[in-house]
Order: C-alpha cells, then sequence, then structure tokens
C-alpha cells in the first residue's frame, strides 16, 4: 500500500517543531509499524536527509521504549498493544497517518518523536521499592506464603512496561495509571507493608512535582494502555493515600 | 601470557565457600572512597550496581536506554532456575550443575557452574523478598515449570515475562540506591572505550546519546555487563540496540574473547515474513512444556497445506509426525535447544517446512488443551463435559500459562494459536561465547570485569532454558560483590583517578576521530546495508550447520563487507546531537569485526559440541548415527583469542577445561 504520513519534527528540545509531509509507498501488511518507519527512514538516508528519531528497542512489546502518537491516539489504533506491536494490516492503501510524540509537560520532546521521561524515573526513585538489602541473607522464598490470588493481582500490576501511553493519552497528563500500578504492585505483598505509608506519600508527593497532572477520572488511560492496566490500581492508590494521610 | 582461571583448590562444593573465607575485604569506611563503573543495567549489570553501591562504594551506571529498566533482560520470558527442589522431584545443587554442564556439551568450566548451582537457590529468596510476583499455587507456594534438557522441574516464573520482573526487582534495588547518592546513573550514555592506565582498567569514555558530548569517567574498576552480539546476525531475538561495542572495545583493549562461534539457535521463533524484517520474536521455550512439534509424514499434505487447500487441524494423529517425540523418547518436545533446532532444520531441508518459505515447523496446543480441560472437568466435578467444555476450560489455563505469548503471536501472524497450531522455525537468541573471564569474573585486563552474558560464562557450547537469568543474577547479587572486593583492596589509598592524564586523552581523541570520520565520510549506503549483508553472510555460512569451505568463504566476505563499509558508508546528521544513525555505525563497525572473528573460531574449532555444528563432524553409525560429534581429545579447551590488528591475525590461547567431578560423556536425549 502507499500512504502520506505527517510526522513531527523538532531539531532538539529548544527548536520550534513542525509537522511534515512524507510518501511511502509498496508497504507490505505484514509490516509492523516500525519497520514501515524504518522503510521511511532508509529513504531519508539514501536521499541525503535526516532520518526521524524514534524511541524502540525490544520491538516486542515489553521494554516500554516505543512512544508514537498515531492519529491521534497513543500506541495507534490497535487495543492492547505497543506501538512497536502495531502492524500495518491496520492500515488501508491510501491513508494519511499524523505521528506525533507523547504530549505532557513532564515528558519534554528531546527530538522529533523522542521525549524525556525520566519523570518516570524519580518517582519511582522516590519510594518505587522495598528496602531490602541484596546479600541474600533472606529467609527461605516459601517461607512467606501469598494466595495465588494476591500474587495474580500483584502481577497484573507489575506488568506496567513504564510507556507513558496513560499520560499521553490524558487530557490532563495525570500519570496516575503508572503510579497506582507500582503502588499497588507492592499493596497487594505482604513485602511491601512495612513501608506502604511512606511508600504512596513519596511517590504521589514527587508525581505532583514533576508536573503530572491531576485525575479525573476520564479513564482514557485504561483503554490506551497496552498491558491492560486497570483502573482499578488508580481506586487501590487513593485508599492506599488516605489510609497513609490519616495514619500521618 | 599464560591463562589463569584462579579456580580456586580443594573439593568442588568447598571452593566458593573457602574462597570467599579467604579473600581480602575492603572495610565499610573505605569503600566510600571507591569508585566503581558498570557499563549495563541488565540482570547482570543491575544487580551488581545495586549490590555494590549498598555495599557502600561509589557506582556510576551507564545504559544506552532512557532507563535501566528497559535493558534486553526485560524481554526474558520463560523462567529463571533455582536448585530448591520445591517439588520434591530429586533436584539438588549436584544435579543442576550436572546438568548445565551436560546440557553445554562439556565445555564449561567445572568450578564455576558449580557455584552458580550453589548461589541459584539465593537468589529466588532475594528476588521474593524484593517483591517480584513469581507464579504461585494454590496453597500460597512457589510454582515451577520444567525447561528443556532436565528431568525435574526447577523453573520458576513469572507468567510469560519472568525477564521484565526479574528486572524490575534489580530496577528497583538500583533506585533505593540512587535515591541514596550511591549509584549515579547515566541514561541514554553509550560507553565507547575503556581506558587503561598503568596496565588497570580506570575508566571509559561514553558518548551522551541526546547531546552528542563525550565524556570521560574515571573509576577504580570496571565492570562491563553489555548484553550478548547476537545482533552480528542482523536478525535475532535480541533488541534493535544490543550490540557487542563495550566487549569488543575492551577486547581490543587486551580482554581475550572465547568461544565467538558459542551461539545459540532458538528452536522456538516466529518465521521471518519478508526482506523489510527488522527483529525476530521468540515463541518461550516454556512453550514445549505443552506444545507439540510436529510436521506433515507426507509430502502431499505439506503441498496442500502451503497451497491453502488444507488446513493443519484436518490432519490426523497418524499423518503428523512428531519428529522430537520419534527421535528423543527419554526427552521427547523438552530436549535442549541445539538439538530441537537441528531437527527442525532437518525436516525443513527435507522439504517438509509447513509454510510458503518451507522454513516452519509446527507447535500445536491441542493436546495440551484438551488434557487441561479433562482434568479441570474432575477438579470442578463436571460429569460428561461436552467437548465445548473441555476446551473453554482447557484454553483458560493454557491462557493463565502463557497468554502473553499468545497474544504477542496472534498480533504479529493473524492467527490464533489457540485454534491452528503456531508456526515456528529456529533463530539467534543468546552469545555463549564472550570476553573470557576468570574465577573472579576478571578479564585478562586488571580491574575489567565481565558479567552477564557479555562473559564466556557458564553455559560451555550450550545454554539450557531459564539458565541465563540465573547466571546474570548470581554474576551481579552474589559472585562479583565479593571477588571484586579482593582487587579493590589495594585501591583504598588510590584516591581519585584524575581525568586529565594522556591515557584519557589518546582514549578520547580515539573516539572523536572515529565518529567524526563516520560523519564525514559521505558515502552511499546505509549502515543498515551492510548489517543485513554482514548477517545473510553469518546466517548462511555461520549459522546452523557449518563445514570448513564456507566458513573460509565467511573470513572473506565478512572481510570484504568491512572494506566497503568504512569506504563507502553513509551517515547522515551530526555528532552533536542525538543521532541514531551514528550510533548504528558504530556498532555494526565492531560487529564487522567480531563477526570475522566468529567465523575464524568455528573454523578452528573441528568438533560439533552444542550449538556449534560441524557438518564434518557426525555420528557415522549405531543409535547415535546423525548427532552431533564431540571431540574431547583435541577440543576440550576454551579458546580465549587475543587481538592482533585484523580478526584473521588474533592469537589462540587455550584453557584446558578438567572434568574431575563430572565424566565426560557423549550427551544421549534418546
Ligand atoms: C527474547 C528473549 C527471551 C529470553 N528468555 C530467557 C528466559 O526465559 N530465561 C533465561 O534464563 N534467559 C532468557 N533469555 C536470555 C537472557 O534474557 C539474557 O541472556 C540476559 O537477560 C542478559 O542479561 P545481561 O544483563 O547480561 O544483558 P542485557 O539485559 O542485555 O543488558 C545489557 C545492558 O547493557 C547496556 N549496554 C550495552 N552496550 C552498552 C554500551 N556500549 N554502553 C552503555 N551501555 C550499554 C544496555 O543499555 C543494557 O542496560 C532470553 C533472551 C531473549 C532475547
Ligand atoms: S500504566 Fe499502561 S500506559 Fe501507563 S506506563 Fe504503564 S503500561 Fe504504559
Ligand atoms: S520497542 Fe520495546 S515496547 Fe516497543
Amino acid at each position: 500500500m502507499n500512504l502520506t504520513l505527517k510526522i513531527w519534527r523538532q531539531k532538539d528540545s529548544n527548536a520550534k517543531g513542525q509537522m511534515v509531509d512524507y510518501k511511502v509507498t509498496d508497504i507490505s501488511e505484514h509490516m509492523s509499524f516500525l519497520e514501515m518507519m524504518d522503510v521511511l527512514n532508509e529513504q531519508l538516508v539514501n536521499t541525503g536527509e535526516e532520518p526521524v528519531a524514534f524511541d524502540h528497542d525490544c520491538r516486542e512489546g515489553i521494554c516500554g521504549m516505543c512512544s508514537l502518537y498515531i492519529n491521534g491516539e497513543a500506541h495507534g489504533p490497535d487495543r492492547g498493544v505497543t506501538t512497536c506491536q502495531l502492524h500495518m494490516r491496520m492500515f488501508k492503501d491510501g491513508d494519511t497517518i499524523t505521528i506525533e510524540p507523547w504530549r505532557a509537560a513532564a515528558f519534554p520532546v528531546i527530538k522529533d518523536l523522542v521525549v524525556d521521561r525520566t519523570s518516570f524515573e524519580r518517582i519511582q526513585q522516590a519510594g518505587g521499592y522495598i528496602s531490602v538489602n541484596t546479600s541474600g541473607n533472606t529467609q527461605d522464598a516459601n517461607a512467606i506464603p501469598i494466595s495465588k490470588h494476591a500474587a495474580d493481582e500483584a502481577m497484573d500490576a507489575a506488568t506496567c512496561i513504564g510507556c507513558g501511553a496513560c499520560v499521553a493519552t490524558c487530557k490532563n497528563s495525570s500519570a496516575m495509571l503508572f503510579v497506582g500500578a507500582k503502588v499497588s504492585q507492592y499493596a497487594l505483598l505482604p513485602q511491601g507493608q512495612v513501608e506502604a505509608t511512606d511508600r504512596v506519600m513519596n511517590m504521589v508527593k514527587q508525581m505532583d512535582l514533576e508536573g503530572f497532572g491531576n485525575c479525573t477520572n476520564t479513564g482514557a488511560c485504561e483503554i490506551e494502555c497496552p498491558k491492560g492496566i486497570s483502573l482499578e490500581n488508580i481506586a487501590r492508590m487513593n485508599r492506599e493515600f488516605l489510609k497513609a494521610t490519616i495514619k500521618g | 601470557m599464560a591463562l589463569d582461571s584462579k579456580v580456586p583448590k580443594g573439593p568442588i562444593k568447598d571452593k566458593w565457600t573457602d574462597y570467599k573465607n579467604k579473600i581480602n575485604l575492603v572495610n565499610p569506611a573505605n569503600k566510600r572512597h571507591i569508585d566503581v563503573i558498570v557499563v549495563g543495567t541488565g540482570l547482570a549489570g543491575g544487580s551488581a550496581a545495586a549490590t555494590l553501591a549498598e555495599l557502600g562504594y561509589n557506582v556510576k551506571a551507564f545504559a544506552y536506554q532512557d532507563s535501566p529498566r528497559r535493558a534486553h533482560s526485560i524481554a526474558a520470558q520463560g523462567g529463571i532456575n533455582a536448585a530448591k527442589n520445591y517439588q520434591g522431584d530429586g533436584d539438588s545443587t549436584y544435579r543442576l550443575f550436572y546438568d548445565t554442564v551436560k546440557g553445554g556439551d562439556y565445555r564449561s568450566r567445572e568450578a564455576n557452574v558449580y557455584r552458580l548451582a550453589e548461589v541459584s537457590a539465593n537468589i529466588i529468596d532475594q528476588c521474593v523478598a524484593q517483591g517480584v510476583p513469581f507464579a504461585r499455587d494454590y496453597g500460597g507456594l512457589l510454582d515451577n515449570r520444567s525447561f528443556g534438557g532436565v528431568l525435574v522441574s526447577r523453573t520458576f516464573y513469572a507468567k510469560g515475562q519472568t525477564g521484565q520482573q526479574l528486572l524490575l526487582g534489580a530496577y528497583s534495588a538500583m533506585n533505593r540506591q540512587i535515591a541514596r547518592g550511591k549509584i549515579e546513573m547515566f541514561n541514554r550514555h553509550e560507553m565507547l572505550d575503556v581506558v587503561v592506565v598503568d596496565g588497570k582498567a580506570r575508566g571509559i569514555i561514553a558518548r551522551n546519546l541526546i547531546t552528542g558530548e563525550i565524556e570521560r569517567h574515571s573509576a577504580h574498576a570496571v565492570v562491563i555487563a553489555s548484553g550478548g552480539y547476537g545482533n552480528v546476525y542482523f536478525l535475532s531475538t535480541n533488541a534493535m540496540g544490543s550490540n557487542a561495542t563495550a566487549a569488543w572495545k575492551i577486547h581490543k583493549k587486551g580482554a581475550y574473547f572465547a568461544n565467538p562461534c558459542f551461539t545459540q539457535i532458538h528452536p522456538t521463533c516466529i518465521p521471518r515474513s519478508g526482506d523489510y524484517q527488522s527483529k525476530l520474536t521468540l515463541m518461550s521455550e516454556s512453550l514445549r512444556n505443552d506444545g507439540r512439534i510436529w510436521v506433515p509424514k507426507n509430502m502431499e499434505d505439506v503441498m496442500a497445506i502451503r497451497e491453502g487447500r488444507k488446513k493443519p487441524t484436518d490432519l490426523s494423529e497418524d499423518e503428523r509426525d512428531y519428529y522430537l517425540e520419534r527421535r528423543y523418547p527419554a526427552f521427547g518436545n523438552l530436549v535442549p535447544r541445539d538439538v530441537a533446532s537441528r531437527a527442525a532444520k532437518e525436516r525443513c531441508d527435507a522439504g517438509y517446512g509447513v509454510n510458503a518459505t518451507g522454513e516452519a515447523v509446527y507447535l500445536d496446543f491441542a493436546s495440551a488443551i484438551e488434557r487441561y480441560g479433562k482434568e479441570q472437568a474432575k477438579i470442578h466435578n463436571i460429569d460428561n463435559p461436552t467437548e465445548a467444555k473441555i476446551y473453554e476450560l482447557g484454553k483458560g489455563i493454557v491462557e493463565a500459562k502463557y497468554g502473553n505469548l499468545f497474544q504477542m503471536y496472534e498480533k504479529i501472524v493473524d492467527e490464533d494459536p489457540y485454534k491452528t497450531p503456531m508456526m515456528i522455525y529456529p533463530a539467534t537468541h543468546y552469545t555463549m561465547g564472550g570476553v573470557w573471564v576468570d574465577y573472579n569474573l576478571m578479564t585478562t585486563i586488571p580491574g575489567c570485569y565481565c558479567i552477564g552474558e557479555a562473559n564466556f560464562s557458564d553455559h560451555g557450547a550450550n545454554r539450557l532454558g531459564a539458565s541465563a537469568l540465573m547466571q546474570g543474577l548470581a554474576d551481579g547479587y552474589f559472585v562479583l560483590p565479593y571477588t571484586i572486593g579482593d582487587y579493590l583492596a589495594d585501591d583504598i589509598r588510590t584516591g581519585k583517578i584524575p581525568t586529565n592524564s594522556k591515557e584519557f586523552e589518546e582514549a578520547e581523541k580515539a573516539v572523536t576521530d572515529r565518529i567524526n570520520f563516520f560523519i564525514n565520510n559521505n558515502g552511499t549506503k546505509s549502515v543498515d546495508h551492510f548489517h543485513k549483508r554482514l548477517g545473510k553472510v553469518m546466517w548462511d555460512k555461520v549459522g546452523m550447520a557449518r563445514n570448513e569451505q564456507g566458513l573460509k568463504e565467511a573470513m572473506a566476505e565478512i572481510k570484504q563487507i568491512r572494506e566497503e563499509f568504512w569506504k563507502d558508508v553513509k551517515v547522515p546528521g551530526n555528532a552533536n546531537e542525538m543521532n541514531p544513525e551514528l550510533e548504528k555505525a558504530g556498532r555494526v563497525a565492531d560487529f564487522l569485526e567480531l563477526g570475522e572473528l566468529f567465523a575464524k573460531d568455528a573454523l578452528m574449532r573441528e568438533e560439533s559440541c552444542g550449538g556449534h555444528f560441524r557438518e564434518e563432524s557426525v555420528e557415522e553409525s549405531g543409535e547415535q548415527k546423525g548427532e552431533a560429534k564431540r571431540n574431547d581429545k583435541d577440543f576440550a579447551f576454551v579458546a580465549a583469542w587475543e587481538y592482533k590488528g585484523e580478526p584473521a591475525d588474533a592469537v589462540l590461547h587455550k584453557e584446558e577445561l578438567e572434568f574431575k567431578d563430572i565424566e565426560l560423556k557423549q550427551r544421549s536425549y534418546k
């Protein structure tokens, strides 16, 4: 198929960006979206233009690097997938596709479609861990039985890949789904209880400092999240937060 | 230089304990004055960085991604081994040790493998304490699954995302140290050289991938944990950015490179579909717990399937050839990877491949769905369940175990693997070879360590499933933090290493010159053009089956591609900005050297062992007819190559392997 691409180009974080049109031809429906981008970039290199910078690495939906806003949707039109798992069979010959970076005050553009997500890093550093030394002098793993149900639920929360689609999708640029997932993973496990109060307070505080917006329960994040992280995690975080504030 | 593996004396089961009791320690107050650089934040680097920081060293960690959590360890699916014997099926440290040495086709160092097995149980304790949500049974205890090449169930897992969960565990430990200021994290930074001062590794040159700035970083020791070099094949299950640069750069500065030809071609990956393909996707080995591999028995059915006249589900049981079960009744679908890959290639070469390219076999879950369905019906007291009910119940179990893998498959291939068997074919996956290290995990450059997939490691000529995660975490959490202390004990009075020495200056200049060369070269062909050509030579001539003539041709062809690359590569953009093409150019330049050494190593090793299969070395008769033939008399050694300029001129050093605790035997999985 032949396509028209409208792509955000921006030289660096200080430059003003703009949309630029490109044409690609002979795109196979079996290609992944990023393979289509490779075709475009090969074409640009060959004609002496600068290729489009975009983040990607594993290309199998797990590293969370890829982050394109395609036709107004984070990770594009398919559900439950990352940009790298999106396939061209979702498009048809003659389509015009708009490709933009994540847009959020807490995710400034570095170049073209690449954004800076280190705000997520700092939120994790504020409390996204259990303070146990890595010396190996811990108790036997089976000394802490955990119900299958709790373990499975913790696992569901822990599958967040930190891509930021939830933020990019939210009209308030809220990071509640991302933070809720991490808080939930630990809140659901006995190992996480000791530091539960500090954890939720510190992570939420850092989230606010980074300039993420408030949650107004529109639920768009859950729909665009490639890993199916549910809104229940936000509710759980709110409960944890409330508990923590009462405890002081 | 003679290779000294520094394996401690004494009985194998006491070596590690005795060693730990005797090494030099650095007192906590002094650790504050010692800096360590860790390149890479995967399971190996992440766990090492966190532990070293926790011990009190000042750690600087580097990754080319925008977060430590995105290292390619994140993609590991199936699980991690540990000799916990929770299933009571006869597992033990010795058995894990034995299975790993045998699985590696007797080409690994016994003492290292024993230590790995010894600390394995600790890893699971550690990870659970960190909040890693491993799968559990209904009693609330940890669950296990089986992997290839073994007869016990010792693999711990978190759905099909074990690597993700383990890495997030190590990442959380890192975050705790970053918050304390004990780790300084350099994301989006690429190490481009190591700096050796007075014979010791004392720092690195790195490029800030956002600004293009070249930076000098000094330390008292440098740890390389940069992952494997599978992308030398262009197509592999590795990430797009996975590269050999850090490992290759230290090789060029004096670290020997061991067994480059020991590479794992994994049997169960999604087949390639076209020239545009940028990577291959693994379908975890754990699927072979429940999936059965087959091709049609009759050529007419193969043709009918290829032409779309028949579907795989149309074939009855006796029209199918479950060739692994047929050839290897004892291990069946759970033979080790090298064996399963060659068997798939054998069937496809004979014309039985089931897709348009003729390079695919089936991985079928129908029997598993039925078996689980019936079991569930019993558990839930459903009498006379309908077929639909059985399917529904069985599908539920398979989904719970492998749901994310099935979803991945469906998104790529656009077929529902619950209904029709998956199509799979072998692909490059893991590199057992890598930087040579001694028992302390130190390379032949004093003060330069190498851990995780980047070293030549504990897996010999073939790695068993679920052992790489185990090795990465063992190296980082439990081994390196001890062994590095022994070395650093001499550095307590050294003080900060200055970065204005001539060694730093020269190293920086070499890096800058090379970058400027690329930017100013104005060639006519893209980096990918050369990378793809290299990959094709590697796959065709240094792939699943190798022979003398092909390997000689490969060496010449790779050299030729390399020369063209330096003449004609085109890198757009500038040096002082984010420039992905420039990053790729540097990596491919290194692959183009490594590839030739790889072929040279394969040519030298005139035996078949593990993932290295020489067509000239096959069992000619008897029960093992057609299987790989090892030659212990002449080749029971680690091949460690010393850099001498051109890869073809590399000098071979042998570390003879001694087997005192395991008898050298032919591997049989029949
Ligand atoms: C798809 C897949 C599935 C797998 N499944 C399993 C499994 O189920 N069980 C199992 O045991 N093993 C599995 N493996 C193997 C295992 O995941 C890897 O061997 C292991 O995770 C490697 O870890 P590592 O820490 O050595 O390297 P990686 O995780 O690859 O980390 C490399 C690090 O080095 C950094 N880096 C690289 N070069 C540079 C440079 N020049 N400068 C700065 N930083 C650099 C990267 O940024 C990254 O942080 C799988 C592998 C793949 C590809
Ligand atoms: S919650 Fe979902 S959308 Fe948000 S970062 Fe995690 S995986 Fe991405
Ligand atoms: S590239 Fe890793 S999730 Fe898309």
